[in-house]
């Protein structure tokens, strides 16, 4: 690992006006720590900000939104009454990522900025667009395949990991952030950057810019009752989604009000149509309802390497997760969150 | 820059001094403090064999810098047990074949004891083998290191129920 100078400021002020170009922010370390050990970052500055006064905490803010601090940790917001009544979706899919052991050091604020897991971006010497501008991408036409079907460029394939952002994109989530000129809020669905000809700017974050919390809507409870993630991968547990799909339904007398889908490793951001979310509004759910929106949210859907078998995959993902929203959200939370298989399907070492 | 920090390791106050602020809590209990029953797999997160508890909760060793952990408490595998008396997790991994080579061992137990802290699982090996998922064991002892959590589970449950009657 390349050394660094270690920076424990005490105010976000302090912690912003510390930063340089060569800084890095470190919250729990789970993704930034990793890719210094790989090489693949090398901060010359590193600003640990988990001093921050205020951060951890979860609030119910005036119009009976959520306001969660950046510094919240993954588990500690999972098991929040709060987000479960609010966002039980939300809940599932943090408990659908990495391991208990992660959860608890990842936090909020570095859930939002996780890096790809694209291997030619954590790998410090293969070429990649997204590390080294210009550099070329080695991850196309290479052994990856769990590249973009949404949304890639000739500069860039690579997929945005995130569980906990797709189930945010769908209720609108908001992104508050702290910068050298001052603070502004940003929607998690601009957030994340699709890659064009410019692939190393992943966020929508101006240089030097910190988040500092997430804000769910009032209106996200308003889907409570019938929302689900589901995350199909390639084990039962820990480990990164092949593709994911958040759906949420309002719902009046069995008809759908209002519906919400967003999709997840398809894209360098959760995938949302909102033409796609328009067929569930005052529909009656049915399975041709649900393949006919599974078909306008993957429209113009293109494999990069081999990845042909995710098209199909999002298409019944999509399809499975609005038949499970509709069924409505359960009382407690599955023992496998967010998994495909019952408990009976998988218990064989009972 | 030197940099020093305070730990209570294992229910003792020590106050260390950094010369590198790269040094991970991993290698610091390792390679300068003598304590290697924590083990490193991966170094990358991926295996869980270097888990121990901060502040009670269970994380990778190897991904935490030592510099940011000032004023924690930490404990090992080698915290858990009162002198000879071993704690009701190790007890039961013993019991119940709970590992082969032994090499991811100490990660598993202090997941283990993590896991039971955070009194979700309960006894159901459905939600025990779910939470127990970011500690992987390469000898494939899955089904004695369930049954294990299990049996501690409800071994400690009776030792509170015991204790607060």
């Amino acid at each position: 690992m390349k050394n660094f100078e270690f920076l424990q400021p005490l105010s976000a002020a302090d912690a912003v006006a510390a930063w340089t170009p060569d800084a890095a922010y470190l919250g729990g370390g789970t993704n930034l720590v990793d890719l210094m050990k790989t090489g693949a970052m090398g901060p010359d500055r590193v600003i640990d900000i988990t001093r921050l006064p205020d951060l951890d905490r979860i609030e119910t803010t005036e119009d009976g939104g959520l306001r969660i601090g950046a510094l919240v940790r993954n588990s500690d917001l999972a098991r929040d009454p709060d987000l479960l009544r609010a966002a039980p979706m939300v809940a599932e899919a943090l408990l659908a990522g990495a391991s208990g052991q992660l959860r608890n050091a990842a936090t909020v604020g570095g859930n939002l900025m996780q890096h790809t897991r694209c291997p030619y971006f954590m790998d410090a010497d293969a070429a990649c667009n997204r590390r080294v501008p210009g550099s070329g991408c080695d991850a196309r036409g290479g052994a990856w395949e769990n590249s973009a079907i949404l949304g890639q460029s000739a500069a860039c394939i690579a997929t945005n990991p995130s569980d906990f952002c797709v189930p945010l994109a769908a209720l609108g989530a908001l992104v508050d952030v702290e910068g050298p000129s001052g603070g502004r809020t940003v929607a998690l669905e601009a957030f994340h950057k699709l890659p064009g000809d410019t692939p190393e700017a992943e966020t929508a974050l101006e240089p030097g810019e910190l988040v500092v919390a997430l804000r769910l809507p009032a209106e996200a409870a308003s889907f409570a009752g019938h929302s689900r993630y589901l995350k199909v991968r390639e084990r039962t547990s820990y480990a990164f989604a092949l593709v994911s799909a958040a759906a949420a339904l309002r719902m009046d007398g069995g008809r759908i009000t209002e519906g919400r889908l967003a999709l997840g490793s398809v894209a360098a951001r959760p995938w949302r149509i909102a033409e796609a979310d328009a067929l569930l509004a005052g529909a009656m759910p049915d399975d041709a309802l649900f393949a006919r929106v599974a078909e306008r949210l993957l429209e113009g859907a293109e494999p990069s390497n081999d990845t042909g078998w995710k098209i199909d995959l999002a298409r019944r993902t999509v399809i499975r997760a609005l038949q499970m929203a509709a069924a409505g959200t359960p009382d407690r939370l599955p023992p496998l969150p967010a998994s495909p298989f019952g408990p009976s399907e998988v218990a064989v070492h009972a | 820059m030197p940099l020093s920090i305070r730990l209570t390791l294992n229910g003792t106050p020590r106050d260390i001094a950094l010369d590198d602020p790269r040094v991970t809590l991993l290698d610091l209990l390792r390679e300068r403090l003598a304590l290697p029953g924590t083990k490193k797999g991966c170094d990358r997160g991926q295996c869980g064999a270097c888990t121990v508890l901060v502040n009670g909760r269970r994380v990778n060793s190897c991904l935490a810098l030592a510099a940011t952990l000032d004023g924690a408490e930490v404990t090992t595998i080698e915290g858990l047990a009162q002198q000879d008396d071993l704690h009701p997790v190790q007890a039961a991994f013993i019991e119940n074949d709970g590992f082969q080579c032994g090499y991811c061992t100490p990660g598993q137990i202090m997941s283990a004891v993590g896991l039971i802290l955070e009194g979700e699982a309960g006894d159901d090996p459905e939600r025990i083998r779910e939470g127990m998922s970011g500690n992987l064991c390469r000898c494939a002892a899955y089904h004695g290191i369930t049954r294990a959590v299990q049996e501690a589970t409800r071994r400690m449950d009776n030792q509170r129920q015991g204790d607060a009657a």
